[in-house]
């Protein structure tokens, strides 16, 4: 009774799903590199590509569904499907994230930044990384790395702090600047939330491996 | 939960040929328990065991304890017949006897010593509705039982076994021979069931295992490998062999 289609079609199931972490993860990168350099061209593509993403968390969750309806999948294969559709949610919000900061910077349009950006591509550079490896442990169905990760959420958030600070800092000195520091506010926020939902996504690894729920890191935000 | 069945190291041979290996599990009161695993693992054997269908062959050979009620019913010179109507059978296959639809029902209960009419009347109808068969045939009782649909006659051999007042109810596959709506109904007549009756059933059907029953062991190569919570085996079974297995990895 070995069912061969169907564990090629939850394989290629899982294939799509790095897909769209490699979109995501390149809308970070993307998002961060136009707001830096300034290139409105970049972000409005950001923007325009966002659409993929959120075409593909459709397409990848009927399939889940159709896969649901037509094999009543069980045991780990159930845990894998209840997780890719959560997983790709989360995902989907992680490239709204981007495409958010893409938003910005074209808000910013050609005005200078009011500080040159430097800890938050650091910020952006972690949660990108934290998302890699997320997808690495969900593909090796690791639930140690997938916790591990989720400890260095408290380092996305301390660096959200700093950023902050030094802008409020700012606005108080000049508060002629107070709307594109509030930009640079907002564009920060946008990246704590991406590694917020880093951790989701990591829960639900730690989920499928193990078929435990349980509540890794609450943010402090 | 009170364990209506608590199965002691059983060890169980068909002549030379040992069919079960150290059988330890217990089966709840008034819950039903799902027996799963691929062909010749031995959960039809073990379910044979808990009314001692076996015995009525030769050569064959029970090691251990089966201990239903506190009293184990491998021990000599034990009643069968008594052991039967406490612990009921329904088969693969729908077994009516050929006669009409309302001497299925009494036979067991005359074969009980139960003379009058007015009781065994009163048996068979309460048997027929606790089966949710009674509105369907309540008109045509004395007709030939053989001209019920299939899914009707398994509902009538069920009548049959729970017309003797059981305790407990064994079901060998009871809808592997019957249409996705009968099988519906059966589902929802085990349901039922509980509430009355400890019921072991026999499914090569892991869906209907997984909707009908609270507990669930897999067994395999004569043994069981895994015994829990059903919504624990089929989301997260502790043993890998049990996965492979409902994912469909090997079987």
């Amino acid at each position: 009774m070995t069912r061969e289609a169907y564990h090629k079609a939850l394989k290629e199931l899982q294939d799509e799903v790095l897909k769209m972490s490699s979109m995501v993860g390149t809308a970070i990168k993307e998002s961060m590199e136009a707001l830096k350099s300034r290139d409105l061209e970049m972000s409005r593509r950001i923007v325009k590509n966002d659409m993929l993403i959120n075409r593909m968390r459709f397409d990848i969750e009927e399939k889940c569904i159709r896969l649901i309806a037509t094999q009543q999948p069980m045991a780990v294969d159930l845990r894998v499907l209840a997780s890719i559709i959560n997983v790709i949610t989360d995902l989907e919000r992680i490239g709204d994230h981007a495409e958010g900061i893409a938003k910005i910077s074209v808000s910013i349009g050609d005005e200078p930044l009011v500080k040159p950006l430097i800890d938050m591509p650091v910020m952006a550079g972690k949660a990108l990384s934290m998302l890699q490896r997320c997808m690495a442990a969900f593909v090796a169905r690791d639930a140690e790395a997938a916790k591990k990760i989720c400890n260095e959420d408290d380092e996305v958030d301390l660096l959200y702090d700093t950023i902050y600070n030094e802008l409020v800092l700012l606005m108080v000195q000049d508060p002629k600047i107070i709307k594109d520091a509030t930009y640079l506010i907002w564009a920060a926020h946008n990246i704590e939330r991406m590694a917020d939902r880093v951790t989701n996504i990591a829960e639900r690894v730690v989920y499928m491996a193990t078929g435990k729920m349980e509540e890794m890191n609450v943010s402090k935000y | 939960m009170t364990d209506k069945i608590k199965i002691k190291d059983l060890n169980f041979h068909y002549g030379a040929k040992q069919a079960l290996k150290n059988i330890n599990l217990s089966v709840k009161e008034k819950e039903i328990t799902a027996l799963i695993g691929p062909s010749g693992c031995g959960k039809t054997t073990f379910l044979r065991c808990l009314n001692r269908m076996h015995d009525l062959y030769p050569g064959n050979r029970y090691e251990g304890e089966i201990i239903i009620d506190g009293k184990n019913i491998l021990e000599k010179g034990l009643d069968l017949i008594k052991l039967r109507s406490r612990v009921g059978m329904v088969f693969q296959k729908p077994t009516p006897f050929p006669m009409s639809m309302f001497e299925n029902v009494a036979f067991g209960v005359k074969l009980m010593g139960i003379r009058k009419k007015k009781e065994i009347s009163e048996r068979v109808e309460k048997a027929l509705r606790d089966s949710a068969l009674w509105d369907e045939i309540k008109d045509r009782l004395h007709e030939p039982a053989l001209s019920l649909s299939g899914g009707q006659q398994q509902r009538l051999c069920i009548a049959r076994a729970v017309a003797v007042e059981p305790e407990v109810i064994l079901m060998d596959e009871p809808c592997s021979a019957l249409d996705p709506v009968a099988t519906a109904k059966i589902e929802d007549l085990m349901t039922d069931l509980k509430k009355y009756y400890t019921v072991v059933i026999v499914t090569h059907n892991m869906q209907q295992a997984a909707r009908v029953s609270e507990y669930t062991g897999f067994f395999m190569l004569g043994e069981v490998v895994e015994f829990d919570f059903t919504r624990k085996i089929f989301t997260a079974p502790a043993n890998k062999l049990t996965e492979d297995y409902i994912t469909g990895r090997f079987g």
